[in-house]
């Protein structure tokens, strides 16, 4: 009960913050500022997502640097979310065998 | 048209869907390891859609926590979909209420990031399809690392948590070449996080709000130094 509960609690409120700005709003912006704003802002949220949490990803922070690396050479050269994600934890998997 | 637009969605989610199957293996896996059962699992996958949420809600569940403990916890980590899902309504094509309803369910990250730095507007039968893929890899990878999740070995596990944020790496890397504007704001985006996560004081903001901020001062410093300019195609 609980754990139904719990999850219909999760779900139900992870899907009103999806919605409501959505649903609600359907106005366009003309304020060149926001739509700058809003033109930044993927990049801004995935970047302060990544940094410094992927240092605590991993087990040991020494492996975790070198996932950084190898994933960060991936995506520097267009390597795709696929490749570049296998190619990290490869990194990893194999740093963590010589710690 | 319709069809073909579907299809594009699909394909573009694909790599999304691809990148989401270590991410959900190991949600699954961490499940199985806190005692939580397959079909919850894969119903909170299913029912959530989001990676740092679910982790933090079966975290929660597993010691126990009140309702309204994990109802806040779920509230200030998601927070985020609330300022993609404002940028999103400035990018879709007019679509009824409905539709409205069904895409906001799909807001993710990853298929936020695609969907807006997509050319144009995007119309919902592209961002069905780049939901869906994402969704069926998210819900597959659930079952696979729920149901393996008492056999494989702890160093497998931890490996794959690096998963999600090389993906994020995949999207900003790329656009950082492009735009030294983009470049700007992720330095400065990664920046303001490290700080509040190491200054003493400041590291007492959770991790959910410690994103909206940076998020919030990053996009605004670029908006202030780099106007962007919208190219129309």
């Amino acid at each position: 009960m609980y754990l139904t509960l719990s999850i219909i609690l999760m779900a139900a409120v992870t899907y009103l913050i999806r919605a409501l700005p959505l649903c609600l709003f359907n106005k366009q912006i003309r304020s060149p500022w926001i739509k700058s704003f809003l033109h930044y802002m993927p990049y801004a949220v995935l970047a302060s997502m990544t940094i410094p949490a992927i240092f605590y990803s991993t087990s040991d922070i020494r492996s975790a640097i070198c996932g950084l690396i190898a994933g960060s050479v991936l995506a520097f050269f267009n390597r795709g979310l696929m490749l570049t994600a296998a190619g990290a934890v490869a990194a990893v998997y194999i740093a963590e065998l010589f710690l | 048209m319709k069809t073909k637009e579907f299809l594009n969605g699909l394909r573009a989610g694909l790599p999304i869907a691809l990148g989401y199957i270590p991410v959900s293996f190991s949600f699954g896996m961490i499940c199985t390891q806190s005692c939580i059962p397959l079909w919850a699992a894969l119903a909170i996958s299913m029912t959530n859609l989001t990676s740092a949420g679910q982790f933090a809600g079966i975290h929660l569940i597993a010691v126990n926590a009140p309702l309204t403990e994990i109802a806040v916890v779920s509230l200030v980590i998601n927070l985020r979909y609330m300022l993609m899902s404002l940028a999103l309504s400035q990018k879709l094509e007019r679509m009824p209420l409905i539709k409205r309803m069904l895409i906001s369910f799909g807001i993710t990250d990853e298929i936020f990031s695609v969907a807006s730095t997509r050319i144009g507007r995007v119309g919902f039968w592209y961002m069905l399809g780049l939901i869906l893929t994402p969704y069926i890899g998210w819900s597959a990878g659930t079952l696979l690392g729920s149901a393996a999740g008492g056999i494989l070995p702890g160093a497998v596990v931890s490996c794959m948590g690096i998963a999600l944020y090389a993906m994020f790496l995949a999207i900003f890397i790329p656009a950082s070449k492009k735009q030294k504007s983009i470049l700007a704001v992720v330095i400065f985006a990664a920046a303001v996080s490290c700080i509040l996560k190491y200054t003493p004081i400041l590291s007492s903001i959770s991790a959910g709000w410690a994103t909206i901020i940076a998020t919030i001062t990053a996009s605004a410093f670029g908006a202030c130094v780099f106007p962007h300019r919208e190219e129309k195609k």
